[in-house]
């Protein structure tokens, strides 16, 4: 059946007492004709990409087609080479994944939407430092990136998941959910601890809007990728203890569509305002494309 | 609107950084390449609006050569796509207008080698593509099913001939779109269908009197 909202996914998850990766799976295999197996397959090929990022990303310190960024995921290695990081050695994979995953994809590396490209490191970083870290298998990070992906599904149902339609609330925020239910999945949390780490998650980037610099893909975006990610994880350990978000999370998304339909086009995606047109944002617009 | 599935939202496998500007660039080439046929002996690309403005910094330009030559949306290749030898074997051209009667990431792509084709699309979001005029024809053409392309007399009955025939083949339509130049002249129809068509059946469609043209678009 059509699932089009969480309390529907929720209900059927408890009637049918099933996980939300096992109801996503069974709709996923029924709309494209094809067995779970082959759902799966699909996925671990993106997780399987999303590796390769990372990896790739580590090991390199290529600028982007602007120039503007490219270099800090090798300056954050080298200090966590010094210095430890203050919250531990996850912590500093998942800034590090992120921005790996983030400049491979500004300088035309190959990464995975998840689900867009300027929100590329968000999930991966979480999904796959946590997995490294805490040991778990493929099956269970398959499971996460599937949950993740139901997440994501039901949100771009009512919110297009486009900075020119809503802004960057629907993107790195989006993503920013998806990382939080995978992760929650991970460490065993319930469907509705699930749903609350993401709709805590959700409810703290409203209003984001996406204002570029010189219309690319790069500042702020590559940056906010390691943010968002660790905000995520934030909501994770508040959800995992009990805590719930008071608004219930189809609600937060209606609120996320009206706010993206409130938001000036001038802080959608169009560099017309914000960031872009800072001082030093008209400058290095100037600086890449002569106008 | 047809709605998301989990698949779409992780994925695509896609070279950065844009999914509408650099990979929705790779598929409006390879659609457009599709639609042709072949590779063209040069194709001259005109660029619209944020696609004229930002494509330099998200390789808009490489996407649409590199789907033009058949690479797919996930091809390291895209990134040193000019200075690589399969750009050697073709001719290009980039052009670049403001024009608000377009589509904020709009291109127009002129096929030269056989023949001439006019095609022109758009990058619509998260990858997501619409091709919307070849020649003189408006077309809706996402590339995301089997779709076949008829140019036929325009006069009645025509739709009838070919659904029917697609009927007895059991092939279900998706979608169908028409268009004509002027009444009696020349018309169209795109018509997407759900599986495949075998080339039987298009000849025998190439049969049917007052049909000018047909061409199968496989989808990407």
């Amino acid at each position: 059946m059509n699932i089009n909202t969480f309390e529907q996914l929720n209900e059927i998850c408890i009637s049918q007492n099933k996980k939300i990766y096992e109801v996503a799976q069974e709709n996923m295999a029924k709309d494209a004709d094809i067995t779970i197996d082959e759902v799966r397959a699909f996925t671990n090929r993106s997780l399987f990409a999303m590796k390769e990022a990372i990896q790739t990303g580590l090991a390199s310190k290529e600028l982007s087609l602007s120039g503007m960024c490219g270099q800090d995921c090798d300056r954050v290695q080298k200090r966590f080479r010094q210095t430890p990081a203050i919250f531990g050695k996850t912590f500093e994979k998942i800034i590090t994944y992120a921005l790996a995953t983030s400049e491979e994809n500004i300088r035309m590396g190959k990464i995975v939407a998840c689900p867009t490209a300027g929100s590329c490191g968000i999930l991966p970083s979480t999904l796959v430092a946590i997995s490294e870290d805490f040991d778990y298998s493929e099956r269970i990070q398959i499971d996460a990136l599937i949950t993740a992906g139901e997440i994501g599904r039901i949100v771009s149902n009512k919110v297009a998941l486009a900075g020119a339609v809503a802004g960057c609330q629907a993107e790195c925020g989006t993503a920013a959910a998806m990382s939080a239910a995978a992760i929650c999945q991970m460490r065993s949390g319930s469907v509705s601890q699930i749903l609350n780490a993401a709709a805590l998650t959700l409810k703290n980037i409203l209003g984001l809007t996406c204002d570029p610099v010189a219309g690319l893909v790069e500042v702020p975006c590559v940056k906010r990728n390691p943010i968002m990610a660790v905000l995520s994880i934030t909501a994770v350990e508040l959800a995992l203890s009990g805590v719930e978000s008071k608004i219930p999370i189809d609600e937060i998304i209606d609120a996320m569509e009206q706010t993206g339909a409130l938001m000036s086009p001038t802080l959608k995606e169009s560099s017309q305002a914000g960031l872009a047109t800072t001082k030093t944002g008209l400058e290095v617009q100037k600086r890449v494309f002569g106008r | 609107m047809k709605k998301s599935t989990l698949f779409d939202i992780i994925s695509p496998i896609m070279i950065g950084p844009s999914s509408s500007h650099t990979a929705g660039a790779v598929r409006l080439g390879l659609l457009a390449r599709n639609i042709y046929k072949n590779t063209p002996k040069k194709v001259i690309f005109k660029l619209y609006n944020s696609y004229a403005h930002t494509g330099k910094g998200h390789g808009t330009e490489k996407g649409l050569l590199a789907g033009v030559l058949g690479l797919s949306v996930e091809d390291r290749r895209i990134k040193d796509i000019f200075s690589s030898d399969i750009a050697k074997t073709i001719e290009y051209e980039f052009e670049y207008q403001d024009n608000f009667k377009y589509h904020p990431n709009a291109v127009d792509m002129t096929f030269i080698g056989e023949n001439k084709m006019f095609i022109s699309g758009e990058s619509v979001g998260a990858g997501e593509i619409a091709i919307r005029q070849i020649n003189d024809f408006h077309v809706k053409l996402t590339g995301k099913y089997n779709t076949l392309l008829i140019v036929h007399r325009d006069m009645p009955g025509m739709i009838s001939q070919v659904s029917s025939l697609l009927q007895y083949h059991n092939i279900n339509i998706a979608s169908l779109f028409c268009d004509r130049s002027a009444k009696g002249q020349q018309a169209s129809m795109v018509i997407s269908i759900d599986g495949q068509i075998g080339e039987d059946i298009i000849e025998i469609v190439e049969e049917i009197p007052e049909i000018y043209f047909v061409s199968y678009i496989k989808k990407l």
